[in-house]
């Protein structure tokens, strides 16, 4: 049987300049793991990379469910069940947030139930106490950085897809916020959406219960580990589970 | 990341069958080419117009003889316009129908098909439509009526309210405004008037359809509106027109007036065929305490010269100009506004959003005038452009101000669309050509907002048409 995801012989370059060299990662489904490394090292690049930013050249493959994704334009890839919490949502000026769910909904799902999907919406948005307002609004468009990642929590719960990519989602949140994110990521893995989750906090990693932890390091997966690796590192430091590695 | 499917260029496909139908051509009388003094003369008997009206377009035919052609804008497009080849009057062969029932069925197909329907029947009862240089139905809303509103054809207004329409006609756009202003005063042809009476606030928007069907020939429709004091009005007109092969000029004028306190929203969709040269003269006055809003879309035609202005020239008058253009493939708009303030505490504010696609090309015209002693007015102008591939976008602002205590603001933006905009949207299942679309009706969103549903809708409608394979 093939692996849920599967990252095989990944490379990431931009132009000139190799990020990923050779990473290979699988993950099971059901599982919440996290990628964890310096600044810098390519977290981020990886994420977007297997999206299909055109940023990134790739070689290599990436398969969910035994669908090979990076041959495909990354609408394609979305619409496969892979989805990518951006650290810094894109503003859309003029674009109102209930009109974008609407297609993008449409467009994941191949169709639309208004009423499924007005009931969806509203219960998700009363989960993650986010005011009726806010679908008036232009997507992302002077939201604060607390918005903005709640925007992106209620697409993950709302389009449920098969994987989740998140980059960052408790970067600039105050507590209060952060817990509404942090429980929005679990509801998402509850109602079966693995996560792939990349942050530089203890905290939200302690609060979802983290399967798996994957360190980046030189272009490669460097060390593996369950979250104990995690508590280890907030702990010593980068250098020194690597030293170790 | 290669787009999944080659789309045809949908564009190129709709300029021969999108709006590519004609219905047969029926006329009662039609001009031979070419304007003479013989051809004014005929057009004003044959209307049965009174003399003094015959007076006001043989001087204003005679001007138009003697007035250069505009020296700036496009004039290499301007100069192709040839004057001899245009039928200057037809009048089709059905007369005027007062319901929707008489009118003939291959009319209705016809606005049919430039899916108009929806408008059509909720706001049938109050609908003036032009078809050819003439308007062939009318019908008038009872409690209009009934509220003392003037809504006819120009034709029928001059007959039924002489006095009226002699008072206020070519009062805000003078014969000698310019060329096309001339041109359309000696010849013009249908058109809507509208007069609001004191105090009267009309809830439901009023609206005209106005279409060209015969080959080679010119519409110089003529419009009038005045609201009377503390009234309020908002009209709408949507332009559309078939496909035929060779040049056709549309030369209207519009005048608006505000009385005291009044307000009046004056809003355009044109979508005119890719060959048509639109040279529209829209001018308003608006007097104390009034408001006028030019709300302008253009997205057809080949060649627009348009620029709707305001002359406040009463305490505390306010100007709106929200106007839009698309240009795609060959097609040149040059629209912008004008607005003039010509009294103290006078207020204005201008957006013009613009797109250019393949070898289009957007140019903003603005021009601001404040007077010496017109104190404390306010002037803000936003020239936001949107530019794909190797099309152009310009921007000719003019500010003229005489008067130290003004305040004016110019912001002008030219961008692309954003790459990270586009992997945002598509990350969430868009294809390019979607994201796209999103993000340009995203851009005229200022503009769609203020339009009725119907309208929008049908905007971003004709927008996503004309964006179709333009882009990647």
């Amino acid at each position: 049987m093939s692996k849920f995801f599967e990252i095989k012989n990944l490379k990431v370059s931009i132009g000139d300049k190799n990020i990923i060299s050779d990473l290979n990662l699988t993950l099971d489904k059901g599982t919440i793991s996290t990628i964890m490394g310096k600044n810098g090292i390519g977290k981020s690049t990886l994420a977007y990379a297997i999206m299909g930013h055109p940023l990134y050249q790739t070689e290599g493959e990436v398969f969910l469910e035994g669908t090979e994704i990076l041959s495909l334009p990354v609408h394609k890839r979305a619409q496969t069940g892979i989805f990518l919490g951006f650290q810094h949502p894109i503003e859309v000026p003029g674009v109102t947030v209930v009109k974008f769910l609407q297609q993008a909904y449409k467009a994941l799902k191949g169709n639309i139930d208004y009423t499924k999907f007005q009931k969806s919406l509203s219960e998700w948005m009363e989960f993650l106490n986010i005011d009726k307002s806010f679908l008036y609004r232009y997507l992302n468009e002077g939201f604060s950085g607390g918005e903005k990642k709640k925007l992106e929590t209620l697409q993950l719960l709302l389009f449920n897809p098969k994987l989740a990519i998140l980059d960052e989602p408790d970067s600039g949140l105050d507590v209060d916020a952060l817990k509404i994110v942090g429980q929005g990521i679990k509801k998402a893995r509850e109602n079966g959406t693995t996560v792939l989750l990349i942050t530089h906090y203890q905290k939200l990693l302690d609060f979802l219960e983290v399967d798996k932890v994957f360190v980046l390091n030189d272009g490669k997966i460097a060390i593996e580990g369950d979250k104990s690796l995690a508590e280890t590192i907030e702990k010593h430091g980068y250098d020194f589970v690597l030293a170790k590695a | 990341m290669s787009k999944d499917e080659k789309k045809p260029n949908v564009k190129s496909i709709s300029e021969e069958y999108k709006y590519g139908f004609k219905t047969k051509e029926k006329y009662k009388f039609k001009s031979d080419k070419g304007l003479t003094e013989e051809i004014v003369r005929a057009i004003s008997e044959f209307k049965k117009e009174p003399e003094w009206m015959l007076e006001f377009r043989l001087k204003a035919y005679r001007a138009f003889k003697k007035m250069p052609m505009p020296w700036w804008g496009n004039t290499e497009l301007l100069n192709t316009v040839d004057f001899e080849n245009i039928h200057y009057y037809i009048k089709p062969e059905k007369d005027h129908k007062k319901s929707w029932d008489d009118v003939p069925e291959e009319i209705k197909e016809t606005f049919d098909k430039l899916g108009i329907p929806e408008v059509e029947r909720k706001f049938l009862a109050g609908v003036t439509a032009q078809y050819e240089s003439e308007v062939v139905y009318h019908s008038i809303k009872k409690e209009f009526e009934k509220l003392g509103i003037v809504f006819l054809d120009m034709d029928s207004a001059l007959k039924e309210y002489p006095d009226l329409v002699k008072k206020y006609f070519g009062t805000v756009i003078p014969i000698h405004d310019n060329k096309f202003a001339a041109l359309n005063s000696a010849v013009w042809s249908g058109g809507s008037f509208i007069y609001v009476p004191k105090g009267v606030k009309v809830e439901t928007p009023l609206q005209a359809y106005f279409r060209i069907n015969a080959q080679n020939m010119g519409q110089f429709e003529r419009t009038l509106i005045i609201a009377d004091e503390g009234s309020d009005v908002h009209y709408i007109e949507g332009c559309s027109a078939p496909v035929y092969s060779s040049d056709s000029l549309h030369a209207a004028v519009v005048e608006v007036i505000a009385l005291k306190g009044a307000r009046i929203r004056y809003s355009t969709i044109q979508n005119w065929s890719n060959n048509v040269y639109n040279l529209v003269t829209k001018r308003a006055v608006a007097y104390e305490n009034a408001t006028v809003e030019w709300v302008d879309g253009n997205i057809g035609a080949k060649f627009t010269m348009k620029y709707p202005a305001i002359f406040l020239k009463g305490e505390n008058a306010h100007a709106e100009v929200l106007s839009v253009a698309l240009a795609g493939d060959d097609q040149h708009q040059d629209s912008g506004a004008k607005v003039f303030h010509l009294a103290p505490n006078t207020t204005s504010r201008i957006v013009s959003k613009s797109i250019s696609t393949g070898t289009g090309r957007a140019s903003y015209r603005g021009w601001i005038k404040v007077n010496k002693g017109m104190k404390n007015c306010k002037s803000d102008v936003r020239c936001d452009a949107l530019i794909f591939g190797k099309s152009r976008s310009d921007t000719y602002p003019r500010m003229e101000v005489y008067e130290p205590t003004t305040k004016l603001t110019h912001e002008a933006t030219v961008s692309k669309i954003q790459e990270d905009q586009l992997f945002y949207l598509m990350s969430r299942g868009l294809s390019e050509d979607e994201a796209s679309t999103m993000i340009i009706n995203g851009f005229f969103e200022p503009f769609t907002k203020e339009l009725p549903m119907e309208y929008a809708v049908e905007f971003n409608r004709l927008v996503s048409m004309e964006m179709e394979g333009s882009i990647g």
